[in-house]
């Protein structure tokens, strides 16, 4: 058999690591030793994984800094569910159902991507941050000033209210302004989860290790160099920009299958959801996939976890990530990981024994 | 009559992110980081001066004195614990933290004064003006924010352009290599800013209270974003610039309130900031940095 | 045959003309300096033979074919590629991709995006014949044992010679190298100087250098342009421009 190269041996283990804990899972689940509380975190854990990969595909392939990933999350998530609303008489298989729903999502998601990358990302770092980072807001709030219904007439839209609207008495009302969607039907289970969480890991590992990738990081590492070698700059900035939106997207649908009611409220579709995102990127490793991955099931398992210290569980998760961030990049910090770093431990351990 | 008095409302509404876009653009400038943890400063400042003016029923000029004190030491603490050690890391890495500072005094104030909205007791103990035979009423706290903003920036110039101090902060915003070598604490420096930017947010956050009394420990998270946009808006770095975002900022969301929809008024105002930026890439008072070939 | 012809090349910054009435011609093969005291304007001609900048007058032709005014880009599909005075390497790609990103345009290599995420047989078949083609260049350059290290741990010599075989992966017709010598001892220069002659005969190369290393401009440069204050001071055979008083005062001072 062909000797496998490192970086083929190391995309294994990651894929490797997420079958083996699926597994893991639904035996536990199977025999009944996992809890309802662990049972409900589980397709959330997906979630959260999705959105870091899909991330650190912004920033750390592309080394740009995104402030609203949620954003993208939001549009797959409203798009997804309102496809399903609509069809859920005329598609009665769930399982097709939810995979044009996670079409449909994909693609408003990557559409959003590139129309939002084209005028952002000609932007210098901080300023693209912000300009993410208020597109985010800004679709947030449109959705929570949208009212949409459909009847036998066909499809209504308002940005008034609902009676505006103009509805037949049959007709159904399917996105209420603030009060966002309900009854989505609840296709999301962990199985469909951890294949999404497959699909994109594939996705940009492959796109990582490929001639997109190289152009993509070229850019990231020297934008001068880049195209003076003849790398369209702009081409490759969206593609990044629009898959990585895209598969947000997915996560988004995921998201609104999960749950029966969804909102858009800054919790889980503002700046605070896209900044927890890129905190688990920066802690996972900027540029590693299979980083984002873990440090994303690690810091949501955590505040759980710790639901005994309840009240002090945010501040402890605060305190914790500072002092992450200071042992990890604090001059002092990387001195005293190289004086106790396992390497050196062993070699003393070796001085010893001779 | 009532565009004006919206006006108004915006103008004071924009002084107060101006106060508070000059700390974030101060900090910025000198220290090159985005301390995200500003707006919840604004919170703690807040906090302080209702449990001085309400709990310990402290006089109103020395209840909003200890909120100033305490957030300058809380800035000067904040910066010395978690920013410091990471003066030479990634600028990613220093947001982080900021982020992990703000999610901490976040969860202290939801700790130490529980998530139940208290409700502010206006420091300002002016009677409100009334113009054009009582068509127009313009709030005590309206002038008192504009006039407070006004005199800030004042000072806040006078300072940097006559001042020792102020000079090594220009010098150490331009080149803090440079800065050190010429003999400037650079350390001292940045204290300083920090001190200056938090002492500022606890005025901002007594104001902004004053102004609309509702407090949560949340309620400085979404003013330290807005002020931030307006920091952006008016050129990162530019004290003129923060000003100017500011004042705009805080107009156009109040019109935006008014005129078009309450819902949307987030929406409308990075939406302007989005348009600015992209036909002005640097912001409205930003400098242009080119990169040398 | 002339590879490069540069006729009345000129730009100017807000007001400040930097380079005025600038002509050259490099013919096939050729080995031709670029030299001026600092501030005299080459890296601009080279920004502007490269796209980088906008010329507002004058004309450049590469093989005959007006290339004025295009994008960095189309400039380097046509034949330019370059090399930068501060080293401009991929620093978190390895030694083996940085060749590989120089041979993006390369048509035997192309394929598109769908396919490397799908993994078409046709990604097997590309990526192959980089990994050959990029290992050739870096033996060229003696720096296939490093292949698999990362761009920035690579001594500065060794730095340089990467940041040429990247140039070269892009199969250029002239190749424009802007202070190859800076920050180099007399061995690394010395060594540079084997390079650069070897890449001109190995790879029939015309090469139009930019230095102020006067023992690598004698050495291998067969003609010269020297530029001052934007315009040209002189131009010739190497020896004769050395020698010309007008070039001695430009250096030195009067």
């Amino acid at each position: 058999m062909k000797k496998l190269s490192k970086t083929t041996k190391s995309n294994l283990i990651t894929y490797g690591i997420v079958v083996v804990a699926y597994l893991v899972c639904e035996i536990l689940m199977r025999t009944g030793h996992m809890s309802s509380l662990m049972k409900g975190i589980l397709v959330p854990l997906c979630i959260y994984a999705i959105l870091a990969v899909s991330l650190n595909l912004t920033v750390g392939i592309l080394g740009e800094l995104s402030l609203g990933h949620a954003g993208f999350m939001c549009v797959g998530a409203f798009t997804g569910a309102v496809f399903s609303k609509c069809t859920v008489e005329m598609i009665a298989v769930p399982g097709l159902r939810f995979l044009l729903a996670l079409l449909v999502g994909i693609v408003c998601a990557g559409i959003c991507g590139i129309l939002i990358g084209i005028p952002v990302l000609r932007l210098r770092g901080d300023y693209l941050a912000i300009v993410t980072l208020a597109f985010g807001e800004i679709i947030k709030n449109l959705v929570n000033a949208i009212y949409f219904g459909m009847d036998k007439n066909g499809l209504h839209f308002s940005m008034k209210d609902s009676i505006a609207l103009g509805l037949e008495p049959d007709g159904v009302i399917i996105i209420k302004g603030a009060q966002g969607i309900t009854g989505t039907p609840t296709d999301s289970n962990f199985t469909i989860g951890v294949i999404l969480l497959l699909i994109t890991l594939i996705i940009v590992i492959n796109l990582v290790h490929s001639r997109t990738g190289r152009a993509i990081m070229a850019i990231r590492d020297n934008r001068i160099a880049a195209e003076s070698i003849g790398i369209n700059i702009t081409k490759y900035k969206i593609l990044a920009f629009s898959v990585s939106a895209a598969l947000a997207g997915a996560a988004g649908v995921l998201y609104a299958h999960n749950l029966s009611t969804l909102t858009a409220l800054p919790k889980n579709f503002g700046y605070n959801m896209s900044i927890m995102i890129l905190v688990f990127v920066v802690l996972g490793g900027i540029g590693s996939i299979r980083g984002s991955m873990i440090a994303a099931v690690i810091l949501t398992l955590l505040p759980e976890l710790l639901r005994a210290l309840n009240e002090y569980r945010m501040l402890i998760y605060a305190v914790v990530l500072i002092a992450i961030m200071i042992f990890t990049w604090s001059p002092k910090g990387i001195a005293l990981r190289e004086r106790y770093s396992l390497a050196k431990l062993l070699k003393r351990r070796e001085k010893e024994v001779q | 009559m009532s565009f004006i008095s919206y006006l108004l409302n915006g103008i004071s509404l924009g002084s107060v992110y101006a106060i508070i876009a000059l700390g974030y653009t101060m900090v910025y400038g000198i220290a090159k980081m985005l301390n995200f943890a500003h707006g919840d400063v604004i919170m703690i400042g807040s906090y302080v001066a209702y449990m001085a003016i309400n709990n310990m029923g402290l006089p109103i000029p020395v209840s909003i004195l200890l909120s100033v004190i305490v957030c300058t030491l809380l800035g000067m603490m904040m910066e010395k614990i978690a920013y410091k050690p990471l003066r030479q890391a990634s600028k990613l890495a220093v947001l982080i933290t900021a982020i992990g500072a703000s999610y901490f005094l976040q969860n202290i104030a939801l700790l130490i004064f529980g998530a139940n909205t208290k409700s502010f007791s206006s420091v300002v103990n002016m009677e409100p003006i009334q113009l054009a035979g009582g068509q127009l009423i313009i709030s005590g706290e309206t002038i008192a924010t504009v006039v407070a903003c006004i005199v800030i920036m004042a000072c806040l110039m006078t300072f940097m352009k006559y001042s020792k101090a102020g000079h090594a902060m220009l010098a150490v915003s331009e080149d803090s290599g440079a800065a050190q070598l010429m003999g400037i604490n650079v350390n001292a420096t940045i204290s300083l800013t920090f001190a200056i930017g938090s002492a500022l947010a606890a005025v901002a956050g007594v104001l902004l209270c004053s102004a609309y009394p509702a407090l949560t420990p949340y309620t400085g998270a979404m003013p330290g974003i807005k002020a931030f946009v307006a920091a952006v808006f008016g050129g990162i770095g530019s004290i003129p610039g923060a000003f100017i975002g500011g004042i705009l900022l805080g107009v156009i969301e109040i019109l935006s309130r008014a005129y078009i929809s309450s819902q949307l008024s987030d929406a409308i105002v990075f939406s302007v900031l989005i348009i600015v930026l992209v036909v002005k890439p640097t912001g409205l008072l930003g400098k242009q940095i080119q990169e040398k070939v | 045959m002339a590879v490069l012809e540069v006729k009345n090349l000129g730009v100017s910054f807000g007001g400040l003309r930097a380079v005025d009435d600038f002509s050259l011609e490099v013919a096939k093969g050729q080995l031709y300096g670029l030299i001026g005291p600092n501030g005299a304007g080459k890296t601009t001609v080279f920004n502007m033979l490269t796209g980088v900048y906008k010329p507002d007058n004058g004309k450049i032709l590469l093989d005959e074919e007006d290339i004025t005014g295009r994008s960095n880009i189309e400039i380097n599909k046509a034949g330019i590629a370059r090399t930068f005075q501060n080293i401009r390497l991929f620093s978190d790609l390895t030694v083996l991709d940085n060749v590989k990103a120089g041979l993006h345009n390369q048509k035997e290599y192309i394929y598109s995006t769908l396919t490397g995420i799908l993994r078409l047989p046709r990604y097997f078949q590309a990526e192959r014949a980089m990994d050959e083609r990029a290992m050739e260049l870096l033996k060229v350059f003696d720096l296939d044992k490093e292949a698999s290290y990362k761009a920035s741990n690579l001594p500065y010599g060794k730095q340089r010679k990467l940041e040429i075989a990247r140039a070269l992966a892009t199969n250029p017709k002239l190749l424009l190298l802007d202070e190859p010598a800076a920050g180099m001892n007399p061995n690394e220069t010395q060594e540079l100087m084997d390079t650069i002659r070897f890449v001109r005969d190995e790879f029939h190369m015309t090469i139009l250098l930019i230095e102020h290393d006067m023992k690598l401009v004698a050495g291998i440069c067969e003609k010269l342009t020297v530029l001052n204050f934007g315009q040209v001071l002189a131009c010739g055979d190497t020896s004769e421009v050395l020698q010309d008083p007008k070039v001695i005062t430009a250096y030195l001072g009067e």
